[in-house]
Formats: structure tokens, C-alpha cells, sequence
């Protein structure tokens, strides 16, 4: 219900201005909609041709190209072969993590190319999201539960939280960076002697915390914002009836900040998949910390058509765990956006 | 001892008992509250202490400013090594501008639609901008990089607005519509009953209330096209680049140091307008974010 926290919440969720809305569906109702119809095509029209433009294109184009072979020179003979239609062996070389051989066919990419790490790539990516978004949906929802009591300073706990929010993701990089080099106040503080971007668990983890310090607040905005929907009366009423604070938790707060959570935990994911600025700037994808989008970006100077086949199948993968979200897990995202859960259908 | 007595006795230590759970409550709230300000505020504070601080104490670690001088703010902007922070900061703004005007043009209206018309295929249209804003990035740069190859577009300006347009108006769209929807229209209609077209109501009723909604949506677009990262870093180059790709490789004079302390430089300055607006718009801001929901 993230929706309904305006600044001036109403009263009655706004009936879109048409009075017939609210009674029984006269005859004149479709002619209505119908006009209404027209005008929101109108409306609706210089939008969707954008994003047709900036969106649909791209992606089609991306997989017309991902059909298509690399020209340019081959890296072993030195012979220029020519592109043309490639079915799907772009695909199935990053799938199954072949290069081209000398004498065509296709052998097992050495290891260091950038052929032979789609696998860890992509177990990087889950790596990443699964342990973000874990932390931060804990530290997000412990935040959000402070930020909903009422103490004094509450909004400057509230302000705080807006301040790693706003700071760029190029910026917040280089921040930890600084914070983990190895002279840096990190090993400092804790009495550490860590080369944090030196091996695989230790830049992993500070991709991770980079990243939990800079998207929590998001979270725990989204789960108060939830939180604020659940009025009042419901806990004293639990509180009367005997109910202890793990009880009122369990049974109230989480089943009822349920649907803001779930979207969050969507937005979170789907974002964390697509991650790049971090470890781009933070570990330059070394260690086991190359992502599937800078894998991407590493390849594009060396094949546009393996490129945009490499970057189909992340898209294909973001659009599956979305649709998981969708389907399986209750993440209603367009019911959230239209309040439609407001019992105005 | 009487009943009473004994009965009283015993909802003073209930009350006692409750006061002091209640004290505790509020101590761990305050404590909680204290580390969530330290987690959040540290890191940037780190970055502002090292800002001011001389290059030759770069790796001080006291806690309070030392060794404070402006130098590094003066480094940042020193264009020696091949940095080029001033341009990119107007790089920044140039593109953060543009695409911010574009979306809010292009958005107000769908906005409308969605907030205020019904017709058939809202959910679907609400589905593909929600859908649009949470694309990846990747996933348009390979085509987009071929296309601006083959039509010299690399390192123009518009081959990054285009590409900014393709998240910040979905952002746009749905958080303007979230706003829209909680505005009393039924004072659009108040007017027109008292006499005005509906020109005028929209022009004397509704933009005013709008206004606010449309600000802080614009807020929120500037800052995601100043974020970006992943697309600038390729499409750009040096004349062209945006703040976040300059400060990403910003380099010093030896190639193995890195200028730790210019870039914490050329990070606040890059940081501290942010974090006002959002500070000062604090209320819109999270009104805003938590109907948009994004980053």
C-alpha cells in the first residue's frame, strides 16, 4: 500500500473525476469510457512512442543482433571472417562456455577469457543479490520499525537515512574504497590488516556492505512506509487480549506489511541482478567480483552480436525471477501502484 | 492488611513494573536510533573529513578534522592530469536538465491519464512503464552502442539522453500518478460550478496543488539521471562525460596513488546539493520515493 502514504493522505482514494464511477453501471457508463478512452490515448500516446523508441527498439534490435556471427578478425588465425546468420551458437557458446576453435567448430574457452566466465559470472550476480537483499530487508525492516515509534529526533533518524539514498552509486564506490583501502579508517577501526580488494571473500564483502550501507535506507523507507498503513487500534486491541510484542510481530505487523515488503524485496532484486557501478569501481570485477553486466560491458568492444546475445539471456534471467516474484511469491506491483486494494475495483 | 490495601500494593508494583519496561523500551529506541544515524551518517562524514584534509595526511585517522585546507577542492577541479571535473560537472547538469524537462513533459500527461481516466488497458499500460523502469541497463547498451557507433553518435550528448530517458520516465510516469490520484479533484469541479472553464480550473485550481507534486517529481528524475553510471561509462567521452564517470576515473599525478582525497573532494561537491534538496524536500522526497519505489 506504499501508495497511499501521501504527504496529505485523502480521505477516499481519488474517484478518477467521473461521478458515474460511483453508481450502479448506467448505460452511459461505456460511452464514457469509451470517450475517456480516446482522450487517454491522446494522453498516453507521447510516452509510450518514447519509450518504444528508447526500450522496444533496443531490445529488439539487441535480438536481431544476438542472431547474427561477429565479423572481424579471427583471434587465432588472423583470417577476417565474415558475420552472418549465427542461429543460436552465441548463445550456446556463453551457455556452455565455448570459444571458436582454429580450425572452426567451437573448444571449451581457456580459462581468463571472457568466454569461460559466464557460469561464475552469473553465480557472482546471485551471490550479490541473495546476500544484499537478505541484509538489507533485515536491517531495512529494523530501521523501519525504529522510525515508526515515536521518540524525539525521530526526524532526524528519518533525514539521516535520505543521505547515503543521495549520494551516487559512482561516488559511494569510491567512498568505500577509500574507507577499505588498506591504510583506511576500515582496518583502523576494527584492528584489521584486510586487503579488502586483494582476494575473493574480502572484495565480495566489501561490494556487499558498499552496497547494503547505500540501498537500506531505500528499504526500510518502503517497509515504514507500510508499516504507517497498519492503524493503531489493531495492536492495542492485541495488547488487550494478552498478545506479547513476538506474537504482535508475527501475527500483525508481518502478515500486514506483507504486500509493501514483497515489493520491495522486488524492486531490490531486480536491482541488485542488474548490478555494475559498485564493482566496476569498487574492484574493477576482479576476485570473483565481475557481474553478468560487466561482463557485458567487457564485451562489447570485443563482438557486438556475443554481446547482445550475453546481454539477452541477463534480461531473460531479470524477467524470469521477476515473473517468480510475480506469480509465486505475491508481489502484486500494479496492484500496489493503482490501489487497486483499496476495495475499488 | 485490608483487601484494599493489598490490592493497591499490587497496582503500584504493576505500575511500577510497566513504567520500567517502558523506560527500557524507550533507552533501546534511543540506542537504536543512535546506530542507525552512525551507519548513515559515518561513511559520509568520512568522506567530508577527508575532503578537507592536507594529501600528506591522507590515511589520518583521527575521528575530527585535521589538518583542514581547501586544496583538494582546488585539485578536483585541476584539469593537469587529464580530469575534467568542471565540464563534467556541467556535462551533469546539461543531461540531468534535459532529460528531467523531456520526462516531465512527455510524463504530466500520461500521468493524467492514469490517475484520473478510465479505458481499457490501464493495467496493461501501468504493467509496461512499471516493467520499462525496472529494464536493465544492460540490456540497451550493446544495440546502443552499435547504433551510435554506426551513426558517429559515441560521446555526443544525446547519446546520453536518449538512453537516461529510458528509466527516468517510467520513474517520472508512476510517481506523478501516485501524487495525482491523492489531489482533491473535486475541487476542479467546485470550480467549474462556481463559474470557470475548465482551462481555468485546471490553470487556477489544479496547477497550483500540482505544483508541488511536479517539483518533487522532477527532483527525483534529476537525481537518477545524475546517478547514472553504466551507460555514460561507455557512451561518453571526455568532453561529453557526466560527473559519476570523471569521478570514477579520476586520476592523480602518479598513476599508482590514487588522489584519495580530491575525489572525496570532488564527491561532496557533487554530494552536498543532493543531500540539501533532499533534506529540505525531506517529506515530498520519501512521499515521492515510496509511491515511485525506486532507487
Amino acid at each position: 500500500m506504499a501508495t497511499e502514504l501521501g504527504p496529505t493522505p485523502v480521505k477516499e482514494p481519488a474517484s478518477g473525476g467521473t461521478p458515474i464511477h460511483h453508481g450502479p453501471k448506467g448505460v452511459g457508463e461505456d460511452n464514457a469510457i469509451a470517450s475517456q478512452g480516446k482522450w487517454a490515448s491522446w494522453l498516453l500516446a507521447p510516452t509510450i512512442v518514447a519509450l518504444a523508441i528508447v526500450i522496444v527498439y533496443p531490445i529488439i534490435s539487441a535480438i536481431v543482433m544476438s542472431f547474427q556471427k561477429d565479423a572481424g578478425l579471427d583471434p587465432v588465425t588472423g583470417l577476417f571472417t565474415e558475420g552472418g546468420p549465427a542461429g543460436f551458437s552465441n548463445y550456446t557458446n556463453w551457455l556452455f562456455q565455448q570459444c571458436a576453435a582454429p580450425g572452426g567448430g567451437t573448444v571449451a574457452c581457456p580459462p581468463g577469457t571472457l568466454g569461460s566466465q559466464f557460469w561464475s559470472a552469473t553465480g557472482t550476480t546471485f551471490y550479490f543479490t541473495i546476500v544484499t537483499v537478505t541484509l538489507e530487508t533485515i536491517l531495512g525492516f529494523w530501521m523501519a520499525i525504529i522510525m515508526a515509534r515515536t521518540f524525539r529526533g525521530r526526524s532526524l533518524v528519518r533525514a539521516a537515512v535520505l543521505v547515503p539514498w543521495a549520494i551516487p552509486t559512482a561516488v559511494t564506490a569510491q567512498l568505500w574504497l577509500f574507507i577499505f583501502a588498506f591504510e583506511g579508517i576500515g582496518n583502523k577501526l576494527f584492528n584489521t590488516t584486510i586487503l579488502w580488494t586483494g582476494s575473493e571473500i574480502p572484495a565480495r564483502w566489501a561490494v556487499i556492505i558498499a552496497d547494503t550501507w547505500k540501498t537500506t535506507p531505500f528499504m526500510a523507507l518502503l517497509i515504514l512506509a507500510g508499516l504507517q498503513m497498519i492503524p493503531a487500534e489493531v495492536y492495542e486491541a492485541a495488547k488487550v487480549d494478552g498478545a506479547s510484542a513476538w506474537q504482535r510481530f508475527r501475527m500483525i505487523t508481518l502478515p500486514l506489511v506483507k504486500p509493501a515488503l514483497m515489493v520491495a524485496i522486488l524492486f531490490r532484486t531486480l536491482d541488485a541482478l542488474r548490478m555494475f557501478d559498485l564493482p566496476y569501481i569498487l574492484t574493477e570485477g576482479s576476485n570473483n567480483t565481475t557481474t553478468l553486466s560487466i561482463l557485458v560491458v567487457n564485451q562489447i568492444r570485443q563482438g557486438f552480436n556475443s554481446a547482445a546475445a550475453l546481454s539477452t539471456i541477463t534480461f531473460i534471467i531479470i524477467f524470469m525471477v521477476a515473473f517468480i516474484f510475480v506469480r509465486f511469491l505475491g508481489a502484486n506491483v500494479v496492484e500496489q501502484q493503482t490501489g487497486a486494494g483499496k476495495g475499488k475495483k | 492488611m485490608t483487601a484494599a490495601t493489598e490490592l493497591r500494593a499490587e497496582q503500584d508494583r504493576g505500575r511500577k513494573a510497566a513504567q520500567n519496561r517502558e523506560k527500557w523500551a524507550s533507552v533501546r529506541t534511543y540506542v537504536s536510533a543512535a546506530v542507525i544515524l552512525f551507519w548513515c551518517l559515518a561513511p559520509a562524514y568520512w568522506m567530508v573529513v577527508t575532503a578537507f584534509r592536507d594529501v600528506g595526511y591522507t590515511y589520518d585517522t583521527s575521528l575530527l578534522p585535521t589538518h583542514i585546507t581547501l586544496d583538494n577542492f582546488r585539485t578536483a577541479f585541476d584539469t593537469s592530469f587529464g580530469n575534467r571535473f568542471g565540464q563534467a560537472l556541467l556535462n551533469s547538469v546539461f543531461i540531468g536538465v534535459t532529460v528531467t524537462v523531456i520526462s516531465l513533459v512527455l510524463g504530466v500527461f500520461a500521468a493524467y491519464a492514469l490517475a484520473r481516466l478510465n479505458f481499457r488497458f490501464k493495467y496493461f499500460v501501468l504493467g509496461f512503464i512499471l516493467g520499462a523502469s525496472m529494464f536493465p541497463g544492460v540490456a540497451l547498451i550493446t544495440p546502443l552502442f552499435q547504433l551510435f557507433t554506426n551513426i558517429g553518435w559515441i560521446g555526443t550528448y544525446q547519446a546520453l539522453i536518449i538512453p537516461n530517458i529510458s528509466f527516468v520516465l517510467p520513474l517520472t510516469v508512476y510517481t506523478m500518478t501516485s501524487f495525482f490520484r491523492e489531489m482533491p479533484w473535486e475541487l476542479e469541479e467546485a470550480a467549474r460550478v462556481d463559474g470557470c472553464t475548465q482551462g481555468q480550473a485546471f490553470r487556477r485550481v489544479i496547477m497550483p496543488l500540482a505544483a508541488p507534486a511536479i517539483f518533487t517529481t522532477a527532483i527525483l528524475a534529476f537525481i537518477s539521471s545524475w546517478n547514472e553510471f553504466l551507460i555514460a561509462s561507455q557512451l561518453s567521452n571526455d568532453a561529453t562525460q557526466p560527473v559519476t564517470v570523471a569521478i570514477a576515473n579520476f586520476a592523480g599525478a602518479q598513476p599508482q596513488q590514487i588522489p584519495y582525497t580530491a575525489i572525496m573532494a570532488a564527491g561532496t561537491i557533487v554530494t552536498i546539493p543532493l543531500v540539501i534538496l533532499v533534506l529540505v524536500f525531506q517529506r515530498k522526497i520519501v512521499a515521492g520515493l515510496t509511491a515511485g519505489a525506486v532507487k
